[in-house]
């Protein structure tokens, strides 16, 4: 098979998390909307530290944490790694420093971005000062620290509040002209007072990917725009299976004979949608039924019309109906729906191994 | 760490178990024409057929992968296609690299029921941006909404050794370019070359301190390996690559209270496995699983293996790097060497998580003997309460960077495509 007759597609994950933050990091959040840096004491007398951002545990012992001190405002950067051409989502939307950075009065260091303006200016041990976003379009994110500043630039102290999750430039593999993006969930309806405990974080995920559908899918996706099923036989077991996959789930062999089969078969299962939800599509109610095509060996799911619901049964034959040749696609949207052809209902023998 | 040293739990595992078959797919740039499951079977049946066994004989099955490189939950379920599932197995799987699963498989060996262990492993490291999904296996709170990437984290590391003089870009470029060298025997490399540290120099940064022929090609392919038992083993291969021992630990999530320049989970793992006293004096060769240059001069400080010590003779995860199969690769190079009569006592190690994060130590020899079998176990974890991965992938193996490098040939995509 050529090349160009393997299907793919952008594919994007999506998704606001959000998160409940517990004590240590909900206080350490509540502080950067506050403008302050929290860290947290570990251990105790010459092992005692201050460990920034702070944990619900000693990292080194997995001893209970103690109580939150102020670290602070700057510090010095322990490692860097210049970022010439920022990713999606990165703090900062034109070149700048990831950096490592001991607050004062920590002892571990912190992940975060400088703003330095060119590599040149960046240096183990240089000291730096952070930069906060404007105090109403703080959230109680670590975002709320736009970035650090090298000390005695002349940079302002305030920044413009940054967008979680959207874009500095395209992903990759993400098409350019698909602009959508998360809604940003994170930003308040109420400004914060201070000292308002934080107690969820919302992170907006998104990635971005292309699907490749492989051989034997791409053929099964390519008939249902000329309207028929393509299935693929088990060389060993001799079974049929629709969607084909490649390969046989029972012999782990290479399925490799195409088989086109009939767009008739039998209803031999199905449940009736009653309940509204998020993305319905159709009117209530209706049929959802795994189908199981003539002269294949598994069924699969999908609609059940021009039935009432509460008629559809186990053993109804039903036809697919396709969408006119024009309207169809490499997807199984093409079948608008499986209807009854009229015939007498399949007996249960039939379709009994397929439940 | 004081915590790392505390005595511990006495060996449990007294059976032999080794290592009798692999077989892996060559890694490419982009494996357009097959999914997981057309990729996955060709490479359990070699792996299967050169032992004269089949699926069936297998008393236990394990796979590694993960669901973010392709965007599909539960894709592995689909994988197991590969292996054929039905009637069901005795399967298990981790959301980490293949070599993980191996130590599951290992644990399984020793309950004596079974004699057989299928693992396999596969990753599409091409279909997203690797270097953003793999952002999402840090501390959600702090650092995932930073969108760090996995090239970017590696080059502060990168940064720490060459500040403190410990190893310089030069010394990441001789890495890189003996790693290239080595893989033109290699047909299942991504990319290889015969360049030298000085033409490598030349190549541009991708994130300063790392230059492209410091970070991995992205790229897809599947690994597996069959395991197995006592007298088993030796029925069924002439030279077994027996497991002396084997361990994995994990430091803490937070990066900044890390010593990056170190590796003391790599150096407790691989004293639990055995690598103690004498022995690090008796290995011939070492797979190691460093996705970027630097990595390597890490791990071989912190498992003090001596010079004569071949390091990566497969060309290691610089060359091919498929998220997920890197580090059950290295095992079965490993093994493989150990097989075929080139080495004796080999060490193979597997990563996960960001800037080595978490790492596995197996031990090899073509002696199921005791002479390392057991040897002094400590117990304690590398950075206690630290737990690997967040984000909802559990320790996502190892890192991805950029693909193909100035002066290499091979399959590898354009260079810096991914950068």
């Amino acid at each position: 098979m050529a090349d160009t007759e393997v299907l793919s597609s952008p594919h994007i994950l999506e998704y606001p998390y959000s998160r409940s933050v517990g004590p240590v990091i909900g206080s350490f959040l509540a502080g950067l909307r506050d403008g302050k840096v929290l860290g947290v004491r570990c251990g105790s007398g010459a092992g005692e530290r201050v460990v920034v951002p702070p944990t619900e545990y000693d990292p080194l012992t997995g001893e209970d944490s103690g109580e939150m001190v102020e670290v602070g405002p700057g510090g010095v950067v322990t490692s860097w790694a210049w970022e010439s051409e920022p990713l999606q989502g990165a703090p900062l939307d034109k070149p700048f420093a990831w950096a490592l950075v001991r607050l004062d009065g920590a002892t571990t260091a912190m992940l975060h971005v400088v703003d330095a303006g060119s590599a040149g200016a960046m240096a183990t041990g240089m000291r730096v000062l952070p930069r906060l976003v404007e105090p109403s379009a703080r959230v109680g994110s670590i975002l709320d620290l736009a970035c650090f500043v090298p000390e005695g630039s002349d940079s302002p102290v305030r920044a413009q509040p940054a967008e979680p999750g959207n874009p500095a430039q395209p992903d990759d593999p993400a098409q350019p002209d698909d602009p959508a993006q998360p809604d940003d969930p994170a930003q308040p309806d109420d400004p914060a007072q201070p000292d308002d405990p934080v107690t969820t974080l919302s992170t907006p995920i998104r990635l971005d990917y292309r699907f490749s559908a492989g051989i034997s899918q791409s053929r099964f996706l390519r008939g249902l725009v000329e309207g028929v099923f393509i299935g693929q036989r088990c060389p060993r077991c001799a079974k049929v299976y629709v969607p084909p996959r490649g390969s046989c789930p029972t012999d782990g062999v290479p399925t490799t004979e195409d088989v086109e089969l009939s767009d008739t078969g039998t209803v031999t299962t199905f449940c009736v949608v009653n309940v509204p939800f998020q993305g319905q599509a159709i009117e209530l109610p209706y049929v959802c039924a795994q189908v199981l095509l003539d002269g294949a060996n598994i069924s699969f799911m999908h609609l059940i019309q021009g039935i009432p619901a509460d008629e559809v049964r186990m053993g109804l034959r039903v036809r697919a109906v396709w969408k006119p040749p024009a309207e169809r696609g490499p997807s199984l949207e093409s079948v608008l729906c499986f209807e009854p052809t009229g015939e007498p209902d399949a007996p249960y023998e039939s379709y009994e191994e397929y439940l | 760490m004081s915590s790392m040293g505390r005595a511990g739990v006495a060996p449990a595992w007294r059976r032999p178990v080794a290592v009798v078959s692999f077989a892996q797919y060559p890694t490419c740039r982009r494996e357009e024409h097959r999914n997981e499951v057309e990729v996955l079977m060709p490479v359990v049946a070699e792996a299967l057929d050169a032992v004269g066994l089949t699926k069936d004989d297998m008393g236990f099955v394990c796979s590694g992968s993960s669901d973010y490189l392709v965007g599909a939950p539960f894709s592995f379920v689909m994988a197991l296609d590969a292996v054929g599932a039905w009637p069901p197995l005795r399967e298990s799987h981790v959301e980490m690299d293949g070599a993980f699963a191996l130590y599951e498989a290992w644990v399984m060996l020793q309950s004596e029921d079974i004699d057989t262990a299928l693992v396999y492993s596969f990753g599409r490291s091409s279909s997203g941006n690797i270097r953003r999904a793999l952002g999402l296996q840090l501390d959600p709170y702090t650092m995932a909404p930073l969108w760090p990437d996995s090239v970017s984290l590696a080059a502060l590391q990168a940064r720490v050794l060459v500040d403190r003089g410990i190893a310089s870009e030069d010394d990441f470029a001789e890495v890189a370019s003996r790693c290239l060298r080595n893989a033109t025997s290699n047909p299942n490399a991504q990319v290889s070359g015969t360049a030298s540290a000085g033409d490598l120099m030349r190549d541009a940064y991708v994130v300063e301190p790392l230059r492209r022929h410091a970070c991995p090609p992205v790229g897809d392919g599947a690994a597996a390996v069959v395991l197995a038992a006592g007298e088993r083993a030796s029925e069924l291969v002439e030279r077994p690559a027996w497991i002396t021992g084997m361990d994995h630990r994990v430091e803490t999530h937070a990066l900044g209270a890390r010593d990056l320049a170190d590796s003391p989970s790599t150096r407790l793992a691989a004293q639990a496995a055995g690598l103690v006293g004498g022995v690090a004096s008796k290995i011939d060769l070492a797979e190691l699983h460093a996705p970027f240059a630097h990595q390597e001069l890490i791990l071989a400080r912190a498992l003090g293996l001596a010079d004569g010590v071949a390091l990566n003779p497969s060309g290691g995860a610089l060359v091919a790097n498929p998220l997920m199969v890197a580090g059950l690769a290295r095992i079965g190079e490993a093994a493989r060497r150990v097989m075929d009569g080139s080495a004796h006592t080999a060490l193979a190690h597997a990563t996960s998580g960001p800037c080595l994060q978490q790492n596995l130590v197996c031990l090899l020899s073509d002696q199921p003997g005791p002479a390392v079998l057991g040897g002094a176990r400590t117990a304690g974890t590398a950075g206690t309460g630290g737990t690997a991965g967040t984000a909802g992938t559990a320790g996502t193996g190892g890192t991805a960077g950029t693909a193909g490098t100035a002066g290499t040939a091979g399959t590898g995509g354009a260079p810096g495509e991914e950068s």
